[in-house]
């Protein structure tokens, strides 16, 4: 069994997870929103153990380091977490049909992943070669993929708000699965404190390891700004709850452009952008 | 103080204190910190001076898009950040404070209408035996109550992590604390960068703002070194440094290893390994193809000069034996580019110890023999220098926000009232956050009071 056929059987499952929520949303089945969180655990558990192989296998190569150094790894990796904190949600409050707007994240991930990345096992450039490495990346991605839930909930939150403007309530209609826009909003606002506190973690481990490795905890790299404009809004965020008039939608689109952000922070930043992250990591 | 004056200060002050101010800040931090990572930072490369204009650039330069982060209006930004902040505390901490150290222990009639989780236990019993009850099962469910008597009544006041309401106060303050780190770091502080050859020493750092600093010490390079992956990619840079005091080395400072993410710290000043290079003098000789007339060539490592007919050439790389390279062939080789007239580049190999080959290369070097006799090479290193002596304000204020955050988000002032008269047990309570679990822990509280009220009841 290698790493990488684990990784295709992951990706499979996560869209065998995916149109479940679909179907559930759509039928209204609760039998197919089981079926959803229980296929999408069974592939958390099959990527943890595929990841695990891919640590393993850098080993057998001699070139040993966690999977977490290049382009490929950290989709990897997001798509891992973005299932882990969906998966926590689910087991805390089991509002199964936010897997329909989750699970899109952790496949397209996956998929981009296996599909259009080198997924070669590269041995470790020495700016690279630091325990930090690993603290820093697994703050900030687990961050990240709580903002990327806080982003789906939001997205169900507006879908809500605009089709309970348009159509009186009714049993049949396909927010009826959806939790109160209450609900959502608090979620939203749940999520984002799962996420802040690891973002900012992310940001201290990350400054930390620079300071240790260059002597400078902060330089204004374009990644490193990047990510502390999106720590701006998700502290707008959450003084938005604060001040009365942000709640609700204006705070659900905060979400949104918040996890724009993110992306942009992680890929944006690599692909449009010179740095000194510019190697993918 | 006029009327006029005084209200014109409540509104500055009122306009300091507002949140609207706050998300006005922090939004527009976000937004205009893209400015600086798209246009470049710090020293300009000629090819982006190349692809703007001019009247761009005056205007960025005016604006002062090029150094950004530290251009009076982002500054001015931080600070009315750091005024907000500081307003802010101040108007609300007294409230908190009061909260905190004397709180409300009797639950009146308007209190209570305002406390979501409110519950009224009819029960038989006189009021002190229920009190003594009530008191025992709250200290062994949640926390130790303080009691007090009116009216007739006995009220009884719990409560868990009080404290829990300054977190965001000490978020907002490792913010400062932050800044005053960063300030302290760059007014005492430097970032410089050393040339270091093998086998020299170096007491003076070039700082970024273009002074010359004393070390006060002297640091000499022993040797660099990179090593290589199988598959060529570089594995480590290492530089063997030494610290020298007045000429000496300096115990425990001798001969150590400094690669990329283990740097050398001395006496406050870390030294950081960050690019290396080659540092040397090569000679060609210049000759008819014959080898008459010669003529001396020295071109530095890496570096240019000029052929007699005018075209540039480049020094790329050069080795004491070829024959690692191109088994065959022996002795001291260079690795040269010449820049043609008609603007064309020509990559090709000068070797010392064979004119046949060397003669190849004519068409290149404007009819002339251009040979290798070699040269002497030393490795430098590059190291980075930085002091800051604000860094580890800096490392407090990042604690104190990460424990403040957390504090913030997951701790929660929990408080709970209980009035006690004859018959009947009145329970409220209210949670400064996670009110969804703190309503499932007062109604477990609810069913465990109605249960043991009554089964002591029937004793
Ligand atoms: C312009 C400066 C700022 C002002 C005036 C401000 C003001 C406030 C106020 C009034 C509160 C509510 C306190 C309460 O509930 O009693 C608050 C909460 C909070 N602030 Fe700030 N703040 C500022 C900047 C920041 C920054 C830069 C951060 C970054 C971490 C931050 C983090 C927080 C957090 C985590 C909370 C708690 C939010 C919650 O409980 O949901 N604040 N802020």
């Amino acid at each position: 069994m290698t790493s990488s056929l684990l990784f295709n059987i992951t990706t499979f499952a996560y869209l065998v997870s995916m149109l479940c929520f679909f179907a559930f949303v759509a039928s209204r089945a609760k039998v197919l929103g089981t079926a959803g969180s229980a296929i999408a655990f069974g592939g958390l558990l099959l990527q943890t153990i595929a990841i695990g192989l891919r640590w393993k296998e850098s080993y057998s190569l001699g070139i040993g380091h966690a999977p977490l150094s290049n382009l490929y790894e950290s989709v990897v990796f997001f798509s891992w977490t973005i299932v882990l904190i969906y998966g926590l949600l689910d087991l805390k409050y089991r509002y199964r049909v936010i897997g329909a707007f989750v699970m899109p994240f952790a496949l397209l991930g996956m998929a981009w992943a296996q599909l259009g990345l080198d997924s070669g096992i590269q041995p470790l450039v020495p700016a690279l070669q630091s325990n930090w490495l690993l603290y820093h990346v697994i703050t900030c991605f687990l961050g990240y993929a709580a903002f990327a839930v806080a982003c789906g909930i939001s997205i169900m939150y507006l879908i809500r708000e605009i089709h309970e403007r348009s159509t009186p309530a009714n049993d049949q209609s396909i927010v009826a699965t959806f939790p109160s826009g209450r609900v959502l909003d608090d979620l939203n606002y749940k999520s984002i404190m799962i996420g802040f506190p690891l973002l900012t973690l992310g940001i201290v481990t990350g400054a930390a390891w620079a300071n240790y490795a260059w002597g400078t905890y902060w330089s204004w790299d374009p990644k490193e700004t990047w990510s502390l404009i999106v720590w701006f809004i998700y502290a707008a965020f959450l003084h938005a709850r604060i001040t009365r008039g942000w709640a609700g939608r204006r705070a659900a689109w905060l979400s949104i452009v918040g996890f724009a952000a993110t992306i942009f922070c992680y890929l944006g930043v690599n692909l449009l952008l010179s740095g000194l992250h510019s190697y993918g990591g | 103080m006029t009327i006029n004056e005084q209200s014109g200060f409540q509104s500055l002050w009122d306009y300091f204190c507002s949140l609207k101010l706050t998300m006005f800040l922090l939004i527009t931090l976000a937004i205009i910190s893209i400015i600086g990572t798209v246009v470049p930072q710090g020293a300009l490369p000629p090819e982006y001076l190349q692809t703007i204009s001019q009247n761009k650039l005056k205007l960025y330069q005016a604006l002062g898009f090029f150094d950004m982060y530290h251009s009076w209006w982002f500054i001015l930004l931080l600070s009315l950040l750091s005024i907000n902040l500081i307003a802010c505390s101040i108007k609300r901490l007294p409230l908190i404070w009061k909260t905190i150290t004397q709180p409300v222990v009797v639950m009146g009639a308007g209190h209570e209408k305002t406390l979501s989780n409110l519950t009224t236990i009819e029960t038989r019993g006189d009021a002190s035996t229920l009190r003594d009850r009530v008191a025992a099962i709250l200290k062994a469910e949640f926390a130790d109550p303080l009691i007090t008597e009116t009216d007739g009544a006995f009220h009884l006041f719990a409560q868990k992590t009080p404290w829990s309401r300054l977190a965001v106060y000490a978020v907002h303050l490792s913010v400062l604390v932050i800044f005053i780190g960063a300030i302290i770091g760059s007014l005492f502080g430097y970032k410089g960068f050393i040339n270091i050859p093998e086998g020299e020493s170096v007491g003076k750092v070039m700082s970024r703002s273009k002074n010359e600093i004393d070390l006060g010490f002297a640091v000499r390079c022993e040797k660099f070194s990179v090593a290589h992956y199988p598959n060529g990619a570089p594995k480590e840079f290492k530089s063997i440094l030494t610290v020298l005091e007045n000429g000496q080395p300096v115990q425990g400072y001798n001969r150590v290893p400094v690669i990329v993410n283990d740097p050398l710290t001395y006496k406050g000043i870390t030294f950081y390994q960050s690019s290396y290079g080659k540092f040397g003098e090569h000679e060609f000789t210049i000759s008819d193809p014959n080898g008459r007339n010669p003529q001396s060539l020295i071109i530095q490592s890496n570096g240019s000069a000029k052929l007699p007919d005018g075209s540039g050439i480049c020094l790329q790389e050069t080795t004491p034996d070829i024959s690692r390279f191109m088994p065959g062939l022996s002795g001291p080789a260079a690795q040269v580019e010449v820049h043609l007239a008609n603007g064309e580049n020509k990559e090709f190999i000068v070797f010392a110890n064979n004119p046949a080959m060397n003669r190849m290369n004519l068409p290149y070097t404007g009819g002339k023999l251009l040979q290798y006799r070699g040269g002497e090479e030393f490795m430098y290193t590059g190291l980075q220098v930085a002091k800051d002596p604000g860094v580890w304000v800096v490392w407090v204020g990042c604690l104190l926000m990460v424990v403040g955050i957390y504090a913030a988000f997951f701790m929660s002032h929990r408080r709970i009232w209980v009035r006690v008269e004859n018959g009947t047990v009145t329970v409220g309570g209210n949670a400064s956050k996670n009110q969804g679990g703190f309503q499932i822990f007062m109604e477990r509280l609810v069913t465990k009071l109605k249960d043991q009220l009554s089964s002591e009841d029937n004793k």
